[in-house]
């Protein structure tokens, strides 16, 4: 701190002092160090500054590995592809925890520690503080001149009067504490401190910090997110069973569902169908019905209009509309015309224009287990280099192309498996004519036979869906809150210069000889030396009549 | 005016604006030639032996006229003087012409949108910022010295955005709309520029340092310097007329002052709450949040190391340094490796 390397300057409150507790210099420590002294040293190092700085790199190093291996929390998909690619390193990174990074005990470990150090730092500093805010501005040092920023010059005035304009212009400046006095010498000193709210930004800064996990920590532990897709026309109540994929904290419980639903009634697409961007979504909406409570028969019927950027909040949780696609409906007859399977089945879109993916499992009804796997295209086009694909995200000419795998589907054994792939071990894929693989190509309305007489597929029209994900984070506004107020903490800490000035006048009979010094006590910012020709100014201004000996601050070589 | 006409328009003023820079850092280049010739004044020694801890006046001047023309004559000091308000007056030019070019850019978007939606965009508002920032600042900061560098760097950025980031106008994916984006991505990138030029300062008071520790064991304390007779060693060239140690490490104290809060404000206040919004997480642990992460952190620790004895000085610049990596891996390196885009910069 600026105050430590200042010669007649004392310690600036709540400073980590540069010798002893708090130092990180434990000065003399030779001997045997018995178990309180161990402790007490410890605990010193811990809240050392030293020790946070080498902490908060700690914490910039351990965030790294989580951008580079894929997180669990962010895409699990992307871990699972990850794992299979390197079987070998998998097991060492799962005992690391390297695909849960910021829910690691080692990350847990650094950051904890940095709170302990910030709270054994900060609890003493605001005791300081707390004294350094009531006390007068310490004494004037001897010498003056050896405050970085000083002046000296002659002044025919009196002291007391000289003294007295100085007092007036540092309160003008609105120096916090002014002090007029009279020391053994015979001289006039005056003393004056302002930017006391420095600290207590610093101060509010540390502690916001504090605000900022806890309400972190609520979100993670209380909280949490789950998707789930609704078709159009389709509805959703708030409760377990109704998820497709759910993300809880360790503290939730799925008694703190709100027990509201909706159902999606219309969903619309703003499309450009020109310029820059032909064929990508402008928008999207969906309007929504909801009730906040569905238990309650007499419950309100609301409307609201959900997009991007426009969560639905309904209590402390949040809807959001994240994604749309494609469900054709396809059903599966037997040769005896029986349905089989038959609905909306969704289909994920692959890229913008909305050429998707999906398949369609057949476990009962037919001879074999059937699968279906295929792509659809909202408009369909063709090419003779690049095959099939969609010109249009818009379903203006809808086609579906599928092939088929008979054999073992894998849904027997109770291993869950994803709807939205095929487990390709059991099955083999259905020869056509000429040895390519059997495909079935259908528009909507169409139908086509299975090979070997297993049965018919028909295409019988499309519907939308709607990704939805909802979620809840209790402390998120605590959080939001604690940002806010460390950022103005912050914002006190760096911009509020603490000042001290000192004013000392020797009436010597023939005049007098002021000495005025600066010590500027913000971490190096420098400035001082405008606070001081400011100060000059102003004295010098009132009533200009003490002419031109006012000095310009000094400059080396006009030290007295 | 047709969108085609403003995109056509924005590419002609970015070729346009890298002329001008071009053209001012030449006018730079040519200003510290001529500055050659001239002895480095006795405020940028090196102070050496005792009474070495209080600097003289923090804020030398790189060079005054009158030292010029006593040294040099009247005609370095013409050309001295000229070189630096030319250089100074093109990149005045050549940041009017950047600003068109911005503005083009958006205005080429249908709807007309901010000029940030591609990495190319990024990077041309990004090295605006810096051009700006160092302008808004010349006058305060008495930075005449760094127009060679920012010029030149703001050049070269510009010459690899349109070469290998172009991208033609097209308007914003849905989750970017947003008014969030234009409060969250303005802060980040002025934080950006600041951190920048604390960087340039960082690397200067790095150099600096260096050199004036060579030049102290070159010249044993107490010896009388060979050249001129005076008793401290002198550093040459360049780094004699930037500000002295102290006067660097303040000025990049300052930036980073500046920059930490509205970085703050850009990731770890409108950055959740943007997220929020747009994909139910206020904080979700991707790369790019990561990093930012990662960045305010180590400028953190940059503002602790310099309020730390034993770190401040040189470790502190260091510190800088790793901060502005991080930064600019974030703004770089993530979009480059991480993402799908690698049909972004066709
Ligand atoms: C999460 C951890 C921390 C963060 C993000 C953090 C951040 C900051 C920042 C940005 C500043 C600069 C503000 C200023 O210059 O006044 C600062 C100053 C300071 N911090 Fe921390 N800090 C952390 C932990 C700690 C700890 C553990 C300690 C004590 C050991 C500490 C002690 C200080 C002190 C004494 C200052 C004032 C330095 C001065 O006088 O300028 N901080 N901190």
């Amino acid at each position: 701190m600026s105050g430590r390397d200042t010669p007649g300057a004392d310690v600036e409150p709540g400073a980590a002092p540069v010798e002893g507790p708090g130092s990180g210099n434990p000065g003399r420590r030779s001997g045997e160090l018995n178990a309180v002294e161990l402790v007490r040293w410890g605990w010193r190092q811990l809240t050392s500054m030293r020790t946070a700085l080498v902490l908060l790199l700690l914490v910039a190093l351990a965030a790294i590995p989580g951008s580079v291996v894929p997180q669990q929390a962010v895409d699990a998909f992307e871990v699972s592809q990850w794992q299979d690619r390197h079987p070998k390193l998998t097991p060492v990174y799962e005992a690391l925890g390297l695909f849960s990074v910021y829910d690691s005990p080692w990350f847990a470990a650094i950051y904890l520690l940095l709170m302990v150090s910030l709270v054994g730092c900060i609890l003493p500093r605001i005791k300081v503080y707390a004294k350094a805010v009531r006390a007068r501005p310490p004494r004037a040092p001897r010498n003056l001149t050896r405050l970085p920023d000083h002046a000296a010059y002659r002044d025919p005035g009196s002291a007391e009067e000289i003294g007295k304009r100085y007092a007036a212009a540092l309160r003008k400046r609105r120096y916090r504490v002014v002090d007029t006095d009279v020391d053994p010498d015979g001289d006039v000193v005056v003393a004056a401190e302002r930017g006391y709210l420095r600290e207590a930004g610093n101060l509010v800064f540390h502690l916001s910090v504090l605000v900022v996990l806890a309400g972190f920590a609520m979100g993670s532990l209380l909280g949490f997110q789950g998707g789930v897709i609704v078709l159009k026309g389709g509805g959703f109540s708030n409760n377990l069973t109704q998820y497709d994929d759910l993300n809880p904290g360790s503290l939730w419980s799925a008694d703190d569902l709100q027990p509201f639903a909706f159902t999606v009634d219309d969903f619309t697409i703003d499309w450009y169908r020109s310029g820059q961007a032909f064929g990508q979504a402008r928008g999207f909406a969906s309007e929504i019905t909801y009730v906040e409570d569905a238990t309650d028969p007499d419950a309100e019927q609301k409307s609201y209009e959900l997009k991007v950027n426009h969560p639905l909040s309904i209590g402390g949780t949040d809807v959001f509309l994240i994604g749309h696609g494609y469900a054709p409906v396809i059903t599966v007859r037997d040769p005896d015309g029986e349905v089989v399977y038959s609905g909306p089945t969704i289909f994920l879109p692959t890229d913008l224009t909305f050429a998707s993916f999906g398949v369609v499992k057949v476990p009962d009804g037919l001879e074999q287990q059937v699968g279906l796997q295929g792509q659809f295209y909202p408009t369909y086009g063709f090419d003779m280099e690049t095959g099939p694909y969609s010109v249009f995200g818009e379903a203006q000419n809808p086609f579906l192309s599928m092939v088929v795998f008979t054999g073992d589907l894998g849904m027997d054994d109770g291993t869950p498996q994803s709807v939205y792939a095929l487990d390709m071990d059991g099955l083999t894929p259905v020869e056509g004519t000429g040895g390519a693989q059997f495909r079935m190509d259908l528009a909507p309305g169409e139908s086509a036979d299975l090979p070997d007489g297993l049965g018919t597929v028909s295409f019988d029209g499309i519907q939308q869906w709607n990704r939805v994900q909802i979620s809840e984070t209790p402390g998120k506004l605590v959080a939001l809150g604690g940002v806010v107020a460390a950022l103005l903490g912050l914002l006190g800490s760096l911009f509020i210069r603490p000042r001290r000035v000192w004013v000392r006048v020797k009436d010597d009979g023939d005049g007098a000889l002021v000495t005025v010094g600066v010590l500027d006590r913000s971490t190096g910012a420098g400035g001082g030396e405008e606070a001081l020709e400011g100060i000059l100014e102003d004295v010098r201004a009132p009533d200009g009549a003490a002419g031109d000996e006012r000095a310009r601050p000094a400059q080396e070589e006009d030290r007295p | 005016m047709s969108n085609e006409a403003w995109e056509t328009l924005s590419n002609q003023a970015v070729g346009f604006c890298g002329i001008l820079y071009f053209l001012a850092l030449v006018a730079h280049l040519w200003q510290w030639a001529s500055l050659r010739k001239v002895p480095v004044a006795t405020a940028s020694r090196v102070a050496v032996g005792a009474g070495a801890g209080r600097s003289p006046r923090r804020t030398a001047d790189a060079w005054t006229e009158a030292e010029v023309a006593d040294a040099a004559g009247e005609d370095t000091r013409r050309r001295v003087a000229m070189g630096e308000r030319l250089g100074i007056m093109l990149t005045v030019l050549a940041a009017g012409a950047h600003f068109v070019a911005l503005l083009g850019r958006g205005l080429a978007a249908e709807p007309a949108r901010v000029p940030w939606g591609n990495m190319y965009e990024f990077t041309l508002s990004g090295s605006f910022f810096v051009t700006l920032t160092y302008l808004v600042l010349l006058k305060k900061f008495r930075l005449g010295w760094l127009g060679p560098i920012v010029t030149g760097f703001v050049v070269t950025v510009l010459m690899v955005d349109v070469i290998w980031l172009y991208q033609p106008v097209a308007p914003l994916t849905e989750a970017l709309n947003s008014y969030w984006l234009v409060i969250h991505v303005v802060s980040a990138v002025i934080a950006t520029a600041a951190f920048t030029l604390g960087g340039f300062t960082s690397i200067l008071f790095l150099l600096k340092e260096r050199a004036e520790r060579k030049a102290k064991a070159a010249v044993p304390a107490g010896d009388v310097d060979p050249v001129d007779g005076a008793e401290a060693p002198v550093v040459r060239g360049y780094l004699a007329r930037v500000p002295d140690l102290v006067g660097l490490d303040r000025l990049t104290y300052r930036l980073h002052a500046f920059a930490f809060p509205v970085w703050t404000f850009a990731v770890l206040i409108t950055g959740p709450i943007w997220a929020h919004e747009a994909w139910s997480r206020y904080w979700n642990w991707d790369p790019k949040e990561v990093w930012a992460f990662i960045t305010w952190v180590v400028y953190a620790a940059y503002l602790h190391a310099r309020a730390t004895a034993g770190f401040k000085g040189r470790n502190a610049a260091i510190l800088a340094l790793i901060g502005l990596a991080t930064l600019w891996f974030n703004f770089i390196g993530i979009n480059f490796f991480s993402t799908s885009s690698m049909h972004s910069y066709a």
